[in-house]
C-alpha cells in the first residue's frame, strides 16, 4: 500500500517544486520571514532589557518559534485544498482514478504529497530562526520546549492538511473546498492563541495535553479520510453544492419534505433522528458521564477546607432569610423567561463552536457543567446524606428536563460539525452538512426548546417550592 | 469463448436524470465496438462505468469475466482508457509522465521505458520528448493521452473520441494504430462523432440515445435494416438498344433508362452474375456494376432524428 502511494507523493512533490507559485512563498516564508523575525525579536529584547524585564524575551523567543513553524503550513492549506478537486477540475484526475492503484494508496500518496513540502518548510523555517538568533544574540533554546514546539508544528500541520484533503475529497469544486476550509482555519486560530497564552504564560506542561490532543484529532481525520475516500463517487458529483437556491432547496427538503406537518414531525422524524444519532448521543452521555466521576473525584482530591463546611449548614432558618428576603427564591431571582434564554443561548453558542471545531468542542458546555455536578456532588458528601439530598431537591426537579435537551443539542451540533468531515458514502460534504444542520434546528425547534422551557418553569415554580417543603417546616 | 465486454441492464442515475438507462450488449475478444449517439446521450457515463471509476445505479458488467465492481482493481488493470479529456500534468515531460502511469500499472522499469520509446516514436512524439506536455498543441496531447491508455497493453482499450483534436494525418495515425491493435487480438471500445472513423473500424456498432440502445449490430446490418437492402447500379459504355432483361422474380428495379440499371437484390451473389450474362448475349456494352455506396451517416441521421 505504501509503495504504491509513494509513487503518488514522488510525482506531487516534484511537481509542485516546479511550480514558482508554490516554491516563491515557501522560500520567502522559510528564509525571509525568520530574518525579519530575529531582527524584531533583537529589537524587542533591546527594549524591554531597557526596563529590566529580562524575563520576556525568554518567553517571547518560544512563541516566535512557533510562528516561524506554522506560518509556511497554513500557507500549504491551499495546496491541500487543491489535491483532489483541483485535480478534477483540471481533468487530471480520472485518468489516475483509472489505474488499479487502491484507495486507499492513492489517499495516503495524497495525502503525504500535500504534508512533506510545507512540514519541510516548516522546518527550515524554524532552523533559519534558530541558527540566526544563536549567530547574533546566541540563543540556545531548551531543547525540551523546542521539541514541544516542533512536534506541535508538526500536529498542527497534520490536523491542517488532513483535514483540508477530507474537505477537498468531498467537494465539487474548489471554490467550494476553499470556502469550507474555513472550517479548519477558525478553530486552528483558536488553538494558536490559547498556545500564544500558555507559551507567554511559561505553561509549558499544558502544551502537553494540547498535544495529546492533536494527536487524537490527526489519528481520527486521517482514518476518516481514508474510511470515506470513494474514487467512485468523485466524478459523479458535478453540481456545485454552494449555490444559495440549491442549498434553500436541500435545506427545505431536507426540513420540511414534502409537506410540513407537525404530526409526522414527532411521529416520524424525531424517534428517527434518535435513531440514526445514537453514536452521537452515546457519546455525549459517555462524555458526560465521564466529566461527572471526574468532578467527584476531583472533590474527593480537593476537599473545601473543613472549617468552610462547618460554617455552612442548610437549616430552615437560612432558608427562611433567604425567602424572607427574597421572596419565594432560593437562588438568584429568575423568571422563567431569563433562565429559558439563557440556557438557549449557551447551547446554541457552543453549537455554533461546535460546528467550527468537527464538532469537538460542542460537548464543552455540558462536559463543564457536568464536571461541576459532579464536584458538587463530591463535596455535598462531605455534609453527609443531608448534602446529597439538598443537591437533589435542587438540582433533579429541572435538571431531568433539562439535561436531556442539553444533551440531545449537544449531540446533534456534534454530529453537524463531524458532517463536515465523515459525510457518508454517496453524499457530498456540503450536502450532509446541510442535512445535519436541518437535523439539528429540527431537534432545537421541536425538542429542545419545549423542554428548555418546561425546565425553566419548573426550576422558578417547583424547585423552591420542593426546598421549602423540604427544609422550610 | 465468453464475450470480453458485457453488459447487462447497466444503468446509470444522476439524482433525476438517467444518463445510462439499460443498456445490454456484448463486444467479443479482439473486435472493435463503435458507441455512437448524439451529444449528452451517455457514452461517457458508460465509458466510465465500465472502466470501474463511477458506480453504475443498477445492472451490471463485466471486462473479461470480472466484475466491474466487485473485481474493479482487476478490471483498471485490464483496460486502458483514453479520458474524454487528455487531463495531463503540464509541467511533466512525455517520458516522465508516461513512467508515472506504467509504474502504477506495475510495469517493470525497463519495460515502461521501451514501451514509451516505442509509442513516442510511432506517434512522431519522439522529438518532442524534452518539452513539457504544457507546451505540447491539443492534438498532441491527445496522442500523450492515448499512449498513456495504450501503455501496459491492455486487454480492452476504451477511447473516448479519440482523434477529436487530430489533425488528418494524426487522426490516420490514430485509427491505424486501433486497427493494427484489433490485429494483435485487442479489444477496443471506441466512443466517436466521427463516422467515417466508425464505419472503417468497428465490427459493431452501438447507437445510444438518452442512455437507450436503439441499434446495434454490424454497419452493413444497420444498413440493411435501417435503409432497405442495398441499390446495385449497372452502368453502359453506349446505350442499350433492347430492352433490359429483368430476370422476374431475381431483381426488382428501382429505376433505369437507355444507360444504366439501379435495382434491388436479395441474392446478388447469384442474381448480378445471371444479370451479366444475360447483357453480353444481348450484345451490351457492361462499364462498371456495383453497390451504391450508403452512408453510415445515412443510417445515423435517420435512428437519433
Ligand atoms: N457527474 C454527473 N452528474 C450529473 N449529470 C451528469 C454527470 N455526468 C454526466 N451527466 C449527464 O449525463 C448525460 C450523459 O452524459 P455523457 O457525458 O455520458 O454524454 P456523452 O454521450 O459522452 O456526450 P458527449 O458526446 O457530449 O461527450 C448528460 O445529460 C450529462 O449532463
Ligand atoms: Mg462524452
Amino acid at each position: 500500500m505504501l509503495t504504491d502511494a509513494l509513487i503518488i507523493t514522488r510525482r506531487e512533490v516534484r511537481d509542485s517544486l516546479r511550480d514558482w507559485r508554490i516554491v516563491a512563498p515557501i522560500l520567502i516564508l522559510t528564509l525571509i520571514f525568520p530574518w525579519i523575525m530575529n531582527l524584531s525579536t533583537r529589537l524587542a529584547i533591546a527594549f524591554v532589557e531597557e526596563y529590566n524585564a529580562t524575563i520576556i524575551p525568554l518567553r517571547l523567543i518560544p512563541f516566535a518559534v512557533m510562528i516561524v513553524g506554522f506560518f509556511p503550513i497554513s500557507f500549504s492549506l491551499i495546496i491541500a485544498l487543491e489535491t483532489f478537486v483541483g485535480e478534477k477540475e483540471r481533468n487530471s484526475l480520472e485518468p489516475l482514478l483509472d489505474t488499479p492503484i487502491s484507495d486507499a494508496s492513492l489517499y495516503l500518496g495524497k495525502l503525504l504529497a500535500a504534508m512533506i513540502p510545507p512540514l519541510f518548510a516548516s522546518y527550515l523555517g524554524v532552523a533559519a530562526y534558530l541558527i540566526g538568533l544563536y549567530l547574533t544574540i546566541q540563543y540556545v533554546p531548551e531543547w525540551i520546549i523546542l521539541l514541544q514546539i516542533i512536534l506541535l508544528t508538526t500536529m498542527e500541520a497534520i490536523v491542517m492538511v488532513s483535514g483540508a484533503v477530507v474537505v477537498s475529497s468531498h467537494t465539487t469544486s474548489v471554490r467550494a473546498a476553499n470556502l469550507l476550509a474555513s472550517f479548519i482555519i477558525i478553530p486552528m486560530s483558536f488553538l494558536l492563541q490559547a498556545e500564544s497564552i500558555l507559551l507567554f504564560w511559561g505553561q509549558y506542561d499544558v502544551l502537553w495535553y494540547i498535544l495529546a490532543a492533536l494527536f487524537v484529532a490527526d489519528v481520527l481525520l486521517i482514518r476518516t479520510g481514508i474510511r470515506t475516500f470513494n474514487r467512485e463517487e468523485i466524478l459523479a458529483r458535478e453540481i456545485d453544492e454552494l449555490n444559495l437556491g440549491y442549498m434553500l432547496r436541500t435545506f427545505r427538503q431536507f426540513f420540511i419534505g414534502a409537506r410540513f406537518s407537525l404530526v409526522r414531525i414527532y411521529r416520524d422524524d424525531v424517534p428517527r433522528l434518535l435513531r440514526e444519532n445514537r453514536l452521537a448521543l452515546a457519546t455525549v452521555l459517555a462524555a458526560l458521564s465521564l466529566a461527572l466521576i471526574g468532578g467527584w473525584f476531583f472533590a474527593s482530591r480537593y476537599p473545601l477546607p473543613a472549617e468552610l463546611i462547618g460554617s455552612i449548614k442548610i437549616n430552615p432558618e437560612m432558608l427562611r432569610q433567604q425567602t424572607a428576603f427574597q421572596g419565594n427564591s432560593l437562588l438568584p431571582r429568575l423568571d422563567v423567561g431569563t433562565i429559558f434564554f439563557y440556557n438557549l443561548r449557551s447551547l446554541l453558542g457552543f453549537a455554533a463552536l461546535g460546528l467550527f471545531s468537527f464538532g469537538s468542542l460542542a460537548c464543552l458546555p455540558m462536559v463543564t457543567t457536568m464536571g461541576l455536578v459532579g464536584f458538587l456532588f463530591g463535596e455535598a458528601r462531605l455534609f453527609g446524606a443531608e448534602g446529597i439530598v439538598f443537591l437533589i431537591a435542587a438540582l433533579v426537579p429541572h435538571g431531568i428536563v433539562e439535561l436531556p435537551a442539553a444533551i440531545l443539542a449537544t449531540a446533534f451540533a456534534l454530529r453537524a460539525g463531524a458532517s463536515i468531515i465523515a459525510p457518508p458514502p454517496g453524499v457530498t460534504a456540503g450536502e450532509n452538512l446541510l442535512r445535519a444542520l436541518a437535523d439539528f434546528v429540527k431537534i432545537i425547534l421541536f425538542v429542545v426548546l419545549p423542554l428548555l422551557f418546561i425546565a425553566a418553569l419548573i426550576e422558578v415554580n417547583v424547585t423552591p417550592q420542593i426546598l421549602m417543603w423540604m427544609y422550610g417546616r | 469463448m465468453p464475450p470480453l465486454i458485457e453488459t447487462s441492464e447497466l444503468t446509470k442515475q444522476f439524482d433525476t436524470l438517467t444518463a445510462v438507462d439499460h443498456l445490454t450488449f456484448n463486444v467479443a475478444e479482439g473486435e472493435i465496438l463503435a458507441l455512437l449517439g448524439p451529444n449528452g446521450a451517455g457514452k461517457t457515463t458508460t465509458v466510465r462505468m465500465l472502466s470501474s471509476i463511477l458506480k453504475p445505479t443498477g445492472g451490471s458488467a463485466r471486462i473479461a469475466g470480472r466484475d466491474v465492481v466487485r473485481d474493479a482493481r482487476t478490471v483498471r488493470h485490464l483496460i486502458g482508457h483514453l479520458t474524454e479529456f487528455p487531463g495531463l500534468y503540464l509541467r511533466m515531460r512525455p517520458l516522465e509522465y508516461l513512467d508515472f502511469f506504467g509504474e502504477l500499472q506495475k510495469m517493470p522499469r525497463a519495460t515502461r521505458r521501451a514501451r514509451a520509446e516505442e509509442l513516442l516514436r510511432q506517434f512522431d512524439l519522439w522529438d518532442a520528448r524534452n518539452r513539457r506536455l504544457g507546451e505540447f498543441s491539443k492534438g498532441m496531447r491527445q496522442k500523450m493521452a492515448l499512449i498513456r491508455a495504450m501503455l501496459h497493453a491492455p486487454r480492452v482499450l476504451f477511447l473516448d473520441e479519440p482523434t477529436s483534436a487530430m489533425d488528418p494525418h494524426s487522426a490516420k495515425q490514430v485509427r491505424d494504430a486501433i486497427a493494427t491493435l484489433r490485429g494483435s487480438g485487442h479489444t477496443i471500445f471506441l466512443c466517436t462523432h466521427n463516422l467515417y472513423e466508425a464505419e472503417s473500424l468497428a465490427d459493431h456498432i452501438a447507437v445510444i440515445r438518452r442512455g437507450k440502445l436503439i441499434a446495434f449490430g454490424t454497419p452493413a446490418q444497420l444498413k440493411r435494416d435501417l435503409l432497405g437492402p442495398p441499390i446495385w447500379e449497372l452502368r453502359l459504355a453506349r446505350p442499350l438498344s433492347a430492352p433490359w432483361p429483368y430476370l422476374d422474380g431475381h431483381l426488382r428495379v428501382a429505376s433505369s433508362d437507355d444507360w444504366s440499371l439501379q435495382y434491388h437484390t436479395e441474392t446478388p451473389e447469384s442474381t448480378n452474375p445471371l444479370l451479366l450474362r444475360r447483357l453480353q448475349e444481348i450484345g451490351a456494352a457492361v462499364l462498371t456494376l456495383h453497390e451504391t455506396p450508403r452512408s453510415l451517416e445515412d443510417v445515423y441521421l435517420k435512428l437519433v432524428q
